[in-house]
């Protein structure tokens, strides 16, 4: 099997990747891709028993930039607060594992990289993928680093969905979850906002039935839109209101037109302005979709399957915000009474912040404490 | 942290290797005392987020969450023990709270101060002010403690509710200890903290001559 992989480093991506020849993934769909690759970077180093190994997963937008200089922004990695030598995911003491998900832009088989058996960019051909199906790949990988088990599996909102399929498909090589801002199924109302994203997308005259790339063109207004919509979701009232309020935007007055007059109008055409130029349109289609079909809750909640499920030995730290109204405290917490049930080893904390979903990308000392302890504290009991 | 008279009066309890749910946690010291000293798998539950947290990032399995109203996640007989320590005074509903330790735990450990105390008992009576001690300090206005109650009190409400008290332990204020049996009247006065160990009656199954199946401890309890 390892003969048809192949790891090297990508310069351009400034990251490595695994290239699985003839080996088909299987997806959720029936539907197999023969030839796939995964890129990913990795951060501090491998100890001789290979008992460090974190796996951090990324949410909807996010990529394998975690820490360090995403070279395609030039700015910090999306969670280099969080994970970096002495930072509380201390790079000195774990070997972080960061991929970039299937159906991803940023270097792994998606949307718009090449169909290795046709030699076409996939565009709308991409078949349709779950999280379970990024899991799957993800797990490819971890088999070809020889890791046989997981320290942890680390995530928040889509990254959290991966680390609870990864103690539902794999529990055997996992260690420790850390959950945040998550759900055991994606809700109404946020499969409501996804849609509202993809109909901009794909009402955006430059989409071009998803073949835009062929056509030389981007589907740029209606992306940008996209992320506006989302980008209200991840934030809250309060914190909206304290950070931009009312306030004009470089003006006294009102302008009586449909100008940016209100500082929030001009920050959120910012934000989807600066996501087009990172982040590839059916990526986000595919994406929010494999959000959209997640539910583990049906396999959870039957008391059969899951007590046979072999995950007695897993620590799951589940996290949520009070401000969090996309993930909130409730849908975290359902998760933590079904392993209470099941009589698990199941820790769960709310924090107190007004900023939103999106607080655990956020300076939260609390979020660093609770991570860099429960991980610590955890790794002294098994060394 | 220094270990409670109480923690090792509890430890003594459990037999080793059982499986333990410590209800008002706190930062994990007594789950912390149990899990080194006699093997116990513990989890816990803990009301306030900074304790709660505290525990967590001491590698313990604690859930931030109020015993009054999350203890229905657990299962039936889920845990050898359920420990409820200083707390069910504290409690709106105690009686249903009790119940729930003993359908969640084969057996229960409550501890509670024992409001029957003889200098209890003399302040209220001489001062004629709601008494304050060493172990319940608060004045009324802002004592966390709703429900006072004495040992005799306790015992009453046990004996309504079908339990059976296995074992109870006495601790005075001078942190001497002796075991409360029926026949020690002054238990109740010398007493300032309580421990009880507390299961269900064991009903033997019925047997009745019938093609239907035996009752079990619970039907025979629900009837």
């Amino acid at each position: 099997m390892n003969k048809s992989i192949n790891i090297f480093k990508n310069f351009e991506l400034q990251c490595l990747i695994a290239e699985f020849s003839d080996i088909s993934l299987k997806l959720d769909s029936s539907i197999k891709i023969n030839n796939f690759k995964i890129a990913y970077k990795t951060f501090g180093t491998l100890d001789a028993n290979k008992s460090n190994a974190i796996l951090i997963c990324h949410a909807l937008t996010g990529d394998q930039y975690v820490s360090g200089i995403n070279p395609i922004t030039k700015k910090d990695g999306w969670w280099s607060r969080m994970v970096g030598p002495n930072k509380p995911i201390d790079t000195n003491k774990y070997f972080i594992i960061c991929p970039n998900v299937l159906g991803g832009c940023s270097g792994t088989t998606g949307p718009k990289e090449i169909n290795m058996e046709t030699n076409l960019i996939f565009g709308r051909k991409f078949p349709s993928i779950t999280i379970k199906d990024m899991v799957k790949a993800q797990n490819y990988l971890i088999e070809a680093l020889s890791i046989k088990k997981l320290f942890a599996v680390v995530g928040g909102s889509m990254g959290a969905m991966q680390a609870l399929q990864w103690s539902i498909d794999f529990p055997e090589k996992i260690n420790n979850i850390i959950h945040i801002a998550g759900a055991l199924k994606h809700s109404a109302q946020n499969i409501a906002f996804h849609e509202v994203g993809r109909q901009a997308i794909m009402n955006d005259i430059n989409w071009n039935m998803g073949s835009y790339i062929k056509k030389n063109t981007i589907p740029e207004k209606g992306l940008a839109v996209a992320r506006m919509i989302a980008h209200i979701t991840y934030l809250s009232d309060d914190a909206m209101h304290r950070k931009f309020g009312r306030k004009l935007q470089s003006r006294d007055i009102i302008s009586f037109g449909f100008d940016a007059d209100f500082q929030i109008e001009s920050y959120l055409r910012y934000q989807g302005r600066s996501f087009v130029d990172r982040f590839d349109a059916n990526s986000y289609l595919y994406l929010t979709r494999a959000m959209d079909y997640f539910e583990v809750g049906k396999k959870f909640s039957n008391s059969i399957e899951f007590p046979k499920m072999k995950n007695q030995h897993i620590n799951y730290l589940i996290v949520s915000f009070t401000s969090d109204w996309l993930f909130p405290t409730l849908q975290n917490k359902e998760i933590v009474k079904i392993l209470n049930y099941f009589n698990r080893n199941v820790s769960f904390t709310e924090i107190e912040t007004d900023k939103g979903h999106d607080s655990f990308l956020l300076d939260e000392p609390e979020l660093d404490e609770i991570i860099n302890g429960f991980l610590n504290s955890n790794f002294n009991k098994i060394n | 942290m220094s270990i409670r008279k109480d923690w090792k009066l509890i430890e003594i309890l459990i037999k080793d290797n059982s499986r333990v749910l410590d209800i008002g946690c706190g930062e994990g010291g007594l789950i912390s005392q149990l899990e080194k000293n006699i093997k116990a798998k513990t989890n816990g539950i803990e009301v306030n987020a900074d304790l709660a947290r505290k525990a967590i990032a001491s590698g313990y399995n604690v859930v931030e969450g109020n015993a009054e109203l999350d203890l229905n996640q657990y299962s039936n007989q889920s845990f050898d023990y359920v420990i409820l320590s200083q707390t069910l005074q504290a409690m709106v509903k105690p009686k249903e709270v009790l119940t729930e330790l003993l359908r969640i735990g084969q057996k229960a450990i409550v501890s509670f101060p024992n409001f029957g105390h003889w200098k209890i008992r003399l302040q209220l009576l001489f001062s004629g002010k709601m008494p304050k001690t060493k172990g319940l300090p608060y004045s009324w206005y802002e004592t966390p403690n709703i429900h006072f109650f004495t040992i005799k009190d306790f015992q009453d409400l046990c004996k309504e509710l079908n339990i059976i008290i296995e074992k109870s332990i006495a601790l005075t204020g001078k942190g001497r200890q002796f075991e409360i049996s029926p026949g020690i009247s002054y238990a109740n006065l010398f007493t300032s903290e309580a421990i009880f160990l507390l299961s269900y009656k064991n009903f033997e199954p019925i047997k009745i001559k019938t093609k239907q199946k035996s009752f079990s401890r619970n039907s025979a309890l629900a009837s």
